[in-house]
């Protein structure tokens, strides 16, 4: 019994020690030598209690399907155009289909062998004739739909971890929720939520495209546009009326190459002392651009982001080397913030702000102190009455009561868990508490019913035990099972609530049958008390 | 020191149809909250919408706030907090997407109160589908919750006493429902968590009395069932009152400190726990007892 004694003694002093080195950094400045070798992790407040930035968006993923049909239709002119199929049109006629317009109804067989062989993933459902000539109906396969929209969630979430990484944040989070949505969390995110949420949001789509020379810009903009063209506009803007003026581009449609190539964007000043971007592209990237300029030496190469045209210098020459500029007007910021995303990479889709909450820091300090505070007077309410009721058995039970709320911290900073402590998990904690008091006063009522009943002091204490045992697990039990759907099911701050509850009610398990326990027996035994103070 | 005579007999069971005008009473005026102030106050976690908490280092009127934001939205609520010049905001999500509203608000207000007078210490904004998943998601997750709750009290109590305990809780929550419809109180994620919280109490007490029935079931073979409920009842009514008690202490704190969303926390809990207490007595066990000639409670 003795070597029992000890033996838990010796637990509790070592759980003390663990739980006092991992919630005291979370408390009080850590020494250097300890911030050095021991593990120093303050514990992980939510967002409504150090502040920050949450966003929850939906990715248009069904235009990023979009994109892959106009690619193909693209791709099917170009191959018509090659294999001198003669066609009016290719037009996409849905988010999932485009229709292609034979002139001559007799040319089906060599689309059907030379085009569509080629263009993967599409399917005939339909042919015969319309009154724009000999109409192919083609659409892309279901099963593919749903995993063009999936590659772009999951791509999305990467760039948007790119981007995020830049905003010296501690702990980022970015996570897919549902089928299209994804959960941005920067806690501690102070200043400029407005250009973070920018930057987050921006599709930072570059693309290369030829500017239609020959074509009637006029007539274009009027509605009679040529066929595999279009209008997107430049913006200017006068840094100091803040003015901006419209000038319209007639572009070729195809995408000659996008920013995919990109390895490097960075701000420089060019020869005028005017922010510019220059980019650097990967080898593929490089050749790919060498062949372009080549091609089209002497047009002009319109450089596209995010459907507004930057600048369209005439090409003089082949360009080699793998690198190109982006000019416009910028700010600093601007500047800065473009060959960020530049860098992040773009959005496969456009992306919607769903959800948005932003919490000052001043307002989370409020509600952390005034949390804290609520803590600390309603324990010291709760100590004092205990320590009435049941004298030296309540203090016994307030120091159980003290430790549980060290644990529930300790666990929650472990490194294991990492878990994040919200308002609602304060509100959880609290429900422990008061689970943890009830776990004691079960106890200490049971052992006064046994005491009465004329068993000894010890006895008592032993009987009190081991009825109340089956009680307490009882209520532990129900209330860890109800709040197991709410891990599941809970968004942010209910499942903060129930992981604080579900962490906390394990610990209170351990403080009312192993902490209380064997200071008692510790008092009977060493100290050979025989009257309790109950 | 003793709150509660050993030897107390309470006739709780004798009372009981006391208890169940009582409970019926209390219902009815919690109830008809609905047809005189309508449903309870979604806040915009579950109904969509933008908050706006803003602060400002000087006197400023609800109607100049009103007013000045009037450009974003023509339905647009003004609260002011007690004790500063703190202000919560709730409008409608503007159309088409929000991503410069925290600009737009504090330009508006700016303009009209002075340039750096405003701080806008946070701004929330939940779109209608999202707030209606997570309206979703927490009805799912109280009816789950609800059900593991009724098979483990089937499996270590008795069916019975797993429905008594599930219909305490649904008076509780209805009485609350009256409450915060009543009060004008907004129904949001964190008084979510409140009533969970209050769920919590309420099968605590439930599970303390049933475990000394059962337990006592088992050495008083002879007594009847409604004595054994008295007895049960009465000896862990010191333990009752005295978690119940302590509990309220430790809210009483939350009502001390609070602002807004802390002291909205801390009235939940204060009527759940007081009527949480006064159900696990008199609406849990007498169901039990009532059901008692249809689903026998075993005994042995």
């Amino acid at each position: 019994m003795m070597q029992s004694l000890k033996w838990r003694i010796v637990l509790i002093a070592v759980v003390l020690a663990g739980s006092f080195f991992l919630v005291y950094p979370s408390v009080g400045p850590v020494p250097e030598l300890w911030a050095k070798y021991l593990p120093n992790n303050p514990i992980r407040l939510g967002l409504d209690l150090q502040g920050g930035l949450y966003l929850t968006l939906e990715v248009q993923a069904e235009q990023a399907v979009e994109a892959v049909v106009d690619q193909t239709a693209l791709e099917a002119a170009s191959l018509m155009k090659d294999e001198r199929i003669r066609y009016s049109d290719v037009v996409r006629t849905s988010g999932t289909s485009l229709s292609v317009y034979l002139r001559d109804p007799d040319q089906e067989g060599l689309f059907d062998s030379k085009v569509l062989d080629k263009l993967t993933n599409f399917k005939k459902i339909s042919s015969g004739p319309s009154d724009k000539g000999f109409e192919i109906q083609l659409q892309i396969d279901p099963k593919n739909v749903e995993s063009i929209k999936q590659r772009a969630v999951r791509q999305a979430v990467d760039t948007i971890r790119n981007r995020v990484d830049a905003f010296g944040v501690a702990e980022p989070d970015v996570v897919i929720q549902g089928e299209d949505r994804i959960v941005v969390q920067l806690p501690g995110l102070k200043e400029d939520i407005n250009r973070a949420i920018d930057i987050i949001k921006r599709t930072a789509r570059l693309e290369f495209k030829i500017v239609d020379e020959k074509g009637d810009l006029a007539a274009a903009e009027k509605g009679d546009m040529p066929p595999g063209d279009e209008i997107l506009y430049k913006v200017d803007r006068n840094p100091r009326t803040g003015a901006s003026t419209r000038t319209p581009y007639l572009l070729k449609k195809q995408i000659l190459m996008t920013g995919d190539v990109l390895t490097d964007a960075r701000v420089q000043p060019d020869q005028h002392g005017r922010l510019i971007i220059a980019m650097d592209f990967n080898r593929a990237g490089a050749r790919q651009f060498e062949r372009i300029t080549g091609e089209h030496v002497r047009e002009r190469l319109a450089i596209v982001l995010d459907n507004r045209v930057y600048s369209a210098p005439v090409i003089k020459d082949r360009i080699s080397g793998g690198s190109a500029i982006i000019e416009g007007v910028f700010s600093p910021e601007e500047a800065h913030d473009l060959a960020l995303v530049l860098r992040a990479g773009s959005l496969p889709a456009p992306v919607k702000i769903i959800e948005n909450r932003t919490v000052g820091p001043s307002l989370g300090e409020d509600s952390i102190r005034l949390g804290r505070n609520a803590i600390v007077l309603g324990m010291l309410f709760i100590a004092i009455g205990m320590a009435v009721y049941y004298r030296w058995s309540g203090m016994v039970a307030n120091i159980a009561l003290s430790l549980n709320l060290l644990l529930i911290l300790a666990v929650m900073v472990s490194p294991v868990l990492r878990a994040t402590l919200t308002l609602p998990g304060l509100a959880g904690m609290a429900l422990v508490i008061g689970m943890a008091i009830d776990a004691n006063i079960l106890i200490f009522e049971r052992v006064r019913e046994e005491l009465r009943s004329g068993k000894s002091a010890r006895a008592a204490m032993d009987a009190g035990y081991t009825k109340a045992f089956l009680t307490i697990i009882d209520t532990h039990v129900t209330n860890f099972l109800a709040a197991l759907p709410l891990i599941q099911f809970g968004t942010g701050p209910v499942k903060g609530f129930a992981i604080t509850l579900c962490i906390g009610l394990i610990v209170s398990i351990f403080t009312a049958f192993f902490v209380t326990r064997t200071i008692f027996d510790y008092v009977f035994q060493v100290k050979h008390i025989k009257r309790l103070s109950i | 020191m003793e709150l509660i005579k050993p030897n107390t007999k309470i006739d709780f069971m004798g009372k009981r149809h006391y208890a169940y005008i009582f409970s019926a009473v209390i219902l009815v005026l919690a109830l008809a909250s609905i047809p005189v102030k309508g449903t309870i106050k979604l806040g915009i976690d579950f109904s969509g919408g933008v908050m706006i908490q803003a602060r400002f280092n000087k006197p400023v009127e609800i109607d100049v706030i009103r007013e000045a934001l009037k450009p974003l939205s023509e339905n647009l609520t003004v609260q002011k907090l007690v004790g500063s010049e703190e202000f919560i905001v709730r409008m409608e999500a503007p159309e088409g997407g929000s991503d410069k509203l925290a600009q737009e608000v504090k330009q508006l207000l700016d303009d009209k109160i002075g340039k750096g007078a405003t701080e806008i210490r946070s701004l929330e904004m939940v779109g209608p589908k999202v707030g209606k998943d997570l309206q979703e998601h927490a009805i799912w997750a109280t009816v789950i919750a609800l059900i593991f709750l009724l098979i483990y009290m089937a499996f270590r109590f008795t069916l019975t006493m797993g429905l008594g305990a599930i219909a305490c809780l649904i008076h509780d929550l209805a009485i609350l429902y009256g409450f915060f419809t009543w009060t004008g109180l907004e129904f949001n994620l964190t008084i979510l968590a409140a009533w969970l919280t209050v769920i919590g109490y309420d099968v605590n007490d439930t599970i303390v009395v049933c475990d000394r029935i059962r337990e006592n079931l088992k050495t008083m073979k002879k007594k009847p069932l409604e004595e054994i409920f008295n007895i049960s009842i009465n000896q862990t009514l010191s333990r009752t009152l005295l978690t119940s008690g302590f509990t309220l202490l430790s809210v009483l704190a939350f009502l001390v400190f609070g602002t807004t969303i802390l002291r909205d926390f801390a009235w939940a809990l204060l009527v759940g726990i007081v009527f949480g207490t006064y159900s696990s007595i008199f609406v849990a066990s007498p169901l039990v007892l009532e059901l008692d000639r249809f689903l026998p409670v075993k005994r042995g």
